[in-house]
């Protein structure tokens, strides 16, 4: 079957047609993340932690169509209740700007730019999905932190489907005792709660790494964990097609083994590796978000989905602050729609499943 | 007495695996830059003679391997060693596996019991409105992140009262009858196991409705059909003996992904369960009780996996040990 019947096939079903554009709107809202963010990822106003998210008026308080524009929020102590609270300050009106000056910022990290898709005049403060501990701008963050979150899995896959390939190759052509062994091992590691395994994988990291070394050894992490079981159905595919005529002619012409392997052996699971690459790619952005929510996965100040959630791990903020929530239900949206098109893709490749 | 054969042969054949797990995790955590008696150093609670017991017990100043085979024969003989705060690792282990079984239990059969029946459900009705939304919700049950799950339902009980926000009894537990205590870890274990319930059902029930839905298909479920069997006759009795051995087996890989997906549910629950204990353990980089619950967990997993291999050896003959 080729690719072309493939995208078509997917495009007729609604449900992962659905899932299609929604995972094209977050690819492109996390590449145009600073064009779309009214601020960056470190923008911080201290003066404004844990402010709900700004209402946007297009009705003036005549009645009429105005503008779009917002109120800023001012921080009311009540000493009775020692509570917090933030209350709308209709005393001046800020106007919100389009494809107006703000920030400055590298396009998709070339090109410098100031302009953003909204901002709002000075000493405005635009905060869509409300803002955190240190005052940072939720919504922005979560485009940045999506960047992590949605690209993670897809890095750790290749590492792991190489690895989980080669492994596999070998102990399937070789067979005998270099296959006993290494399927033991791969087994043994199998054998370890995965998550346990993840976590103290994390936790042996050293503390003293710049952000882009942890965010790669963190990418290692997850492949290390997915390799196992997929090695070992691979490792099945290769034993039953080596002996096939066509090996055994490359064989003959002295072909080195581990030519036979990645040549001839390999490309014959290929497509039952896509299939099992589109169904691993969610499970990997909910073992990074897990990772990073018990804060042992990205840290602070990068954001990630995961690590963004670590804040409502207490009472007070899911209670009083539910806006923190929201980088939740976009990993569950994320992780929904890949399903959906693992779903589809396995009942095109194999029409005997039923799943749907 | 094939049966025992057959179990003995598994048993014997889980020793060597476990055997690999230990060596395995041991350099894993050895490869760590942490000294593993440096927070038990710090401690001044701690006799500097347990220090010195401890130090000989793992042979820290002998090579790595003469310190796995240490670490192997005191393992073997039931001395875990002591945490940083100086309790006893097997006294420790002892409080939470209980705990983690007991919650996993619950929602194994809880899952068997729901997923099981609404799969046969849902292969009957195959492609009809009922069908085509368990697809929808096991879809979403599929997609949501447990300790986001766990999250919302934490708001739920914060908001409503109606349920306890965490732990697995309440303070004044040791006041209670017997009946009481037992209905005090009911209503604590409620919202840890609607979370792990609804994760595991999704897969358990499109499982069991893939089964039957391939075994529906097949040769002799037609052939019972022809004959003019009753459909009732036709699908429990011929169908779903053959669609049920594959969800057996399933059962030891459910076991192994409740003790994953439990560690973030307990955290957030602050349910006392080993998942929470290897993360406690993990932020105050407790080697000895890292080491211990990961080999823990891995007995029980494979515990787990043996079970299910016993079970599926009892409902379907035909298997046997390659």
């Amino acid at each position: 079957m080729n690719k072309n019947s493939v995208l078509a096939q997917i495009f007729k079903d609604k449900y992962a047609t659905t899932a299609v554009v929604v995972l094209l709107i977050l690819y492109l809202g996390i590449l145009f993340a600073d064009f779309l963010a009214p601020y960056s990822k470190e923008f911080s106003d201290r003066h404004r932690a844990y402010v709900p998210p700004s209402k946007v008026f297009t009705i003036d308080e005549n009645g009429k169509f105005s503008r779009p524009y917002t109120y800023n929020y001012k921080r009311y102590f009540n000493p009775d209740e020692l509570k917090i609270t933030y209350k709308l300050d209709r005393s001046k009106k800020y106007y919100l700007k389009f494809f107006a000056k703000g920030e400055p910022y590298k396009f998709l990290g070339l090109i410098p730019m100031q302009r953003h898709l909204v901002t709002v005049e000075k000493e405005g403060r635009l905060f869509l999905l409300g803002t955190d501990i240190n005052g940072r701008d939720i919504f922005s963050r979560i485009l940045f932190g999506g960047r992590i979150s949605l690209t993670i899995g897809f890095l750790a896959l290749f590492i792991s489907f190489p690895l989980g390939m080669l492994y596999g190759g070998i102990s399937g052509y070789f067979g005998g005792i270099v296959d006993n062994l290494m399927m033991r091992v791969s087994e043994a590691i199998m054998s370890i709660p995965s998550f346990y395994l993840l976590i103290i994988l994390a936790a042996i990291l050293p503390s003293n790494m710049t952000s882009i070394q942890r965010f790669s050894l963190i990418v290692v992490i997850l492949a290390l964990i997915g390799w196992a079981g997929f090695s070992r159905v691979v490792r099945g595919m290769v034993l039953s097609i080596k002996n096939q005529e066509f090996v055994q002619a490359a064989e003959s012409i002295g072909a080195s083994k581990l030519r036979i392997i990645i040549k001839h052996l390999l490309p014959q699971t290929l497509s039952y590796v896509i299939v099992a690459m589109t169904l691993s790619v969610p499970s990997y952005i909910l073992s990074e978000s897990g990772l990073s929510f018990l804060g042992l996965g990205i840290q602070q100040p990068d954001a990630s989905w995961g690590n963004m959630l670590k804040e409502a791990q207490e009472y007070v903020n899911i209670i009083y602050r539910p806006w923190l929530l929201a980088p939740g239900f976009l990993i569950f949206i994320a992780v929904l729609s890949f399903n959906l098109i693992g779903d589809t893709i396995r009942d095109i490749l194999d029409p005997k499943s039923k799943v749907r | 007495m094939q049966l025992i054969v057959y179990i003995l042969k598994r048993f014997l054949q889980s020793i060597p695996l476990l055997f690999l797990v230990s060596i395995i995790s041991f350099f894993i955590i050895r490869l760590s830059p942490v000294d593993p008696l440096g927070e038990l150093r710090l401690n001044p609670s701690i006799s500097q003679e347990t220090l010195k017991a401890e130090q000989q017990r793992l042979g820290l100043d002998k090579p790595k391997i003469v310190q796995y085979g240490l670490w192997l024969k005191s393992f073997l003989k039931g001395d875990l060693g002591v945490t940083v705060t100086g309790e006893k690792v097997s006294v420790k282990l002892m409080e939470r596996i209980p705990n983690t079984l007991l919650l996993t239990t619950v929602v194994i059969l809880l899952t068997w019991l729901v997923g099981i029946p609404l799969g046969i459900y849902a292969a009957l009705h195959w492609k009809e409105p009922v069908d085509r939304i368990l697809t929808v919700v096991t879809s979403i049950g599929m997609a949501i992140p447990s300790f986001f799950f766990a999250l919302l339902l934490l708001i739920f009980a914060v908001k409503t009262g109606w349920f306890p926000t965490g732990g697995m009894t309440s303070y004044n537990f040791s006041t209670l009858s017997p009946f009481h205590k037992v209905l005090n870890i009911a209503h604590h274990l409620v919202l840890p196991v609607i979370v792990l319930f609804t994760i595991s059902l999704s897969g358990l029930q499109r499982q069991m409705r893939g089964n039957l839905l391939d075994v529906l298909g097949s040769d002799y479920v037609k052939f019972a059909r022809a004959k003019g069997l009753s459909e009732n006759k036709v699908v429990y009795k011929h169908a779903l003996r053959n669609a049920i051995n594959p969800m057996v087996t399933l059962l030891g890989f459910e076991f192994a992904s409740l003790l994953s997906g439990a560690a973030l549910t307990e955290y957030v629950f602050q349910y006392p369960g080993l998942g929470r204990l290897i993360l406690e353990a993990v932020m105050k980089s407790d080697i000895n009780l890292v080491m211990a619950s990961l080999m823990m967990g891995t007995i029980m997993l494979v515990a787990g996996n043996l079970l299910a291999d016993i079970l599926l050896k009892l409902v379907d003959p035909r298997v046997s040990v390659n």
